[in-house]
């Protein structure tokens, strides 16, 4: 065995040259490629696809949003949150609020005026989404604060109650949410800039973090807490960290998903919505962010195509009433049968790379890491 | 002055004392063994050293500085670094990422430059992977940095834990039974491996050991434990020679 001696400082940038994973040019060069073909087809889909289409792209790429920020906390950091629905709507709620123009305000509130001053303010979009994501970040402070000292499963608990708490808050403040008559006319500013801007950089973010010492020291935390804190790692600190993002991407999420659908009310973000978003993270693999952005296409999709499902049938000899709630039962059961014989999801905790897919090898020991 | 002081530090599990009484003081560059039978509270001292566990009497001075109750990571970074006597590695990370986590304690940059890539994040991050295949290259691990550490061999598993221990920069260092599950020659040259380290890192080192040819042939000083009570101090020659420790510890193990 080498003898073991803190080497001198011109050493070690020598060491690191050669172990530095070196940036691969034909991969910036490739990505570059991708992204410039995404601008591309978002400006060509605008004309040529129907608005229906063009929400489900919008979908998608929100969702990509939303699953990669659930999947912060509950894949890279390993503390399990189910309580995405209630984020998302505290978003959607003051992202709605501040932007909407005062005369439209008037209409919706009816039985009861909105409480000044929210009924005179009209805030920028991009400035609204910021402030329901902060908002919602705020909640994810105050919820993870106290629970996320706790250890074991006691984060899925509490926020699943804070989820419903929201939803019931909001169903009753009808000065300020005009509670289950809901919120409708809302400006459609969301269209495919807007949402996949989010998606990109959404992903760019949690790459970049992921691939850093922090996102080294979440994952850390997911393997084992009591080691991850015995090298040093504060583990409020650090959960509280990625809790927190991925609180207010889900404000920003809920915030364009508001703008989309141009209405909104208290039952839309029911358990259903975290559910599905989990279905996006457990199918693409706990972990992996090339995974959440393959799997949020897929579930988008297929929430789409399943609509059919609830739609009375007429097959003929034998018709069909309409059953509400079917692609629930199907999503659940597809989760059942991933947890059961695909645990690991599609990408597992690997990630696609281009090397992955132009078949080099990429465990090169002279790759090293990233920084 | 000592590194470490323990005076008269007590655990109570419910009705169980896992400990008590313990006493311990550690001058800087020691290298003292600590050994008694199973169950007798060896862990027990090593999880109220490093804050694991809060002890319910006594006091535990560090480098000066009281340390009693202080919270796990923050003892870490008062220069106290560990094993673990289960394994407990990063498993899904590579090796190499193993030893990186260990510096992330002296990290800087705060989470928005580490996103960016601004600033010191540069520099701090080159550094830190720089340290780390030092560390791993002069253990002779260098050749497996990219292997996910679950699967490495058991005997390398035990010296990555170790090498991720130093690369928090400790100036204790508690190993928790390194040689346990090793052949008679994995743990020579274990034992040759914690010598070096201490000398080239200038380290204090407190050791559990089963191995009693281990402890006796690398310890200056051995302390034993039974039943949560120290039941002899002294040198390895001593230790060999003390009725008590021969019939609580050595008399079932005679071995060595
Ligand atoms: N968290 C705990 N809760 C309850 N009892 C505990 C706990 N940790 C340790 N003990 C008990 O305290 C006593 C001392 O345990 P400890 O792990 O310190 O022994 P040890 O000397 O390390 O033994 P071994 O050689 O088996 O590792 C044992 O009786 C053990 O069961
Ligand atoms: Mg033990």
């Amino acid at each position: 065995m080498g003898r073991i001696a803190l080497q001198p400082p011109g050493f070690y940038s020598t060491v690191a040259k050669a172990y530095r994973k070196q940036p691969n040019r034909w991969g910036l060069l490739l990505t570059g490629g991708v992204i410039l073909s995404l601008v591309l087809f978002i400006y060509w889909a605008g004309g040529h696809f129907n608005p229906y289409q063009v929400r489900i792209l919008n979908l998608i790429g929100i969702n990509i949003g939303l699953g990669l920020s659930l999947n912060l906390i509950n894949g890279f950091t390993g503390q399990f949150s189910l309580g995405h629905a209630g984020f998302m709507a505290v978003g959607a709620y003051t992202t709605t609020l501040l932007m909407m123009p005062p005369a439209i305000k008037q209409m919706n509130f009816f039985m009861m005026p909105l409480v000044s001053p929210l009924d005179q303010i009209q805030l920028p979009f991009l400035a609204a989404l910021l402030l329901g994501g902060l908002l919602s970040a705020l909640m994810g402070v105050l919820i993870g604060a106290p629970v996320l000292r706790l250890r074991g499963d006691y984060l899925a608990i509490a926020t699943l109650g804070f989820s419903e708490i929201i939803r019931i808050v909001i169903t009753n403040i009808r000065s300020v949410t005009n509670g289950a008559l809901g919120l409708k006319g809302i400006p459609a500013y969301t269209n495919l800039w807007w949402s996949w801007g989010f998606a990109l950089l959404t992903i760019f973010v949690m790459t970049r973090l992921i691939h850093s010492s922090y996102g080294r020291a979440f994952k850390a935390i997911r393997e084992d807490e009591i080691a991850a804190e015995a090298m040093g790692i504060g583990l409020s600190r650090h959960k509280m960290l990625a809790f927190t993002l991925a609180a207010f991407l889900a404000g920003i999420g809920g915030g364009f998903q508001a703008s989309l659908l141009t209405t909104i009310e208290p039952n839309m973000f029911r358990f259903t919505l975290t559910f599905e978003i989990l279905l996006m993270v457990v199918l693409g693999g706990m972990g992996s962010i090339t995974g959440t952005v393959i799997a949020a296409t897929i579930v988008t999709i297929l929430k789409e195509v399943l609509r059919g499902v609830e739609a009375p049938m007429n097959l003929g000899f034998i018709s069909l009433p309409g059953i509400p709630g079917m692609r629930m039962v199907i999503f659940s059961l597809l989760l059942i049968l991933v947890v059961l014989f695909y645990r690991e999801g599609i990408m597992g905790q690997r990630e696609l790379s281009w090397e992955r897919l132009l078949g080099q090898k990429d465990s090169s020991p002279e790759r090293g890491v990233e920084i | 002055m000592s590194l470490l002081e323990l005076e008269g530090v007590g655990k109570k599990f419910g009705g169980l004392t896992a400990l008590s009484d313990f006493n311990l003081s550690l001058a800087p560059g020691e290298l003292v063994g600590l050994i008694g039978p199973n169950g007798a509270g060896k862990t027990t001292v090593f999880n109220l050293i490093t804050g694991v566990y809060k002890p319910t009497e006594g006091r535990i001075v560090f480098n000066g500085k009281d340390i009693t109750g202080l919270r796990p990571d923050l003892i870490t970074r008062c220069g106290i670094a560990r094993t673990f006597q289960n394994i407990r590695l990063f498993g899904s990370l590579s090796v190499l990422e193993n030893v990186l986590v260990a510096n992330h304690l002296r990290l800087r940059s705060n989470p928005l430059e580490a996103v960016i890539r601004w600033g010191r994040y540069g520099a701090e991050g080159r550094e830190m992977v720089a340290y780390s295949q030092s560390l791993l290259e002069a253990v002779g691990l260098a050749h497996l940095a990219q292997e996910q550490a679950s699967s490495l061999p058991y005997g390398q598993q035990r010296r990555l834990e170790i090498v991720r221990a130093l690369a928090t920069k400790p100036k204790l260092l508690l190993l928790d039974e390194p040689a346990a599950g090793m052949n008679p020659a994995e743990a020579r040259e274990l034992m040759d491996f914690i010598r070096q380290i201490r000398k080239d890192f200038d380290l204090t080192i407190l050791l559990i050991e089963h191995h009693m040819r281990v402890v006796m042939g690398i310890c200056e000083r051995i302390l034993v434990l039974d039943y949560g009570l120290t039941i002899a101090e002294g040198s390895p020659a001593e230790i060999q020679k003390n009725q008590k420790v021969v019939t609580a510890y050595l008399g079932v193990e005679t071995g060595a």
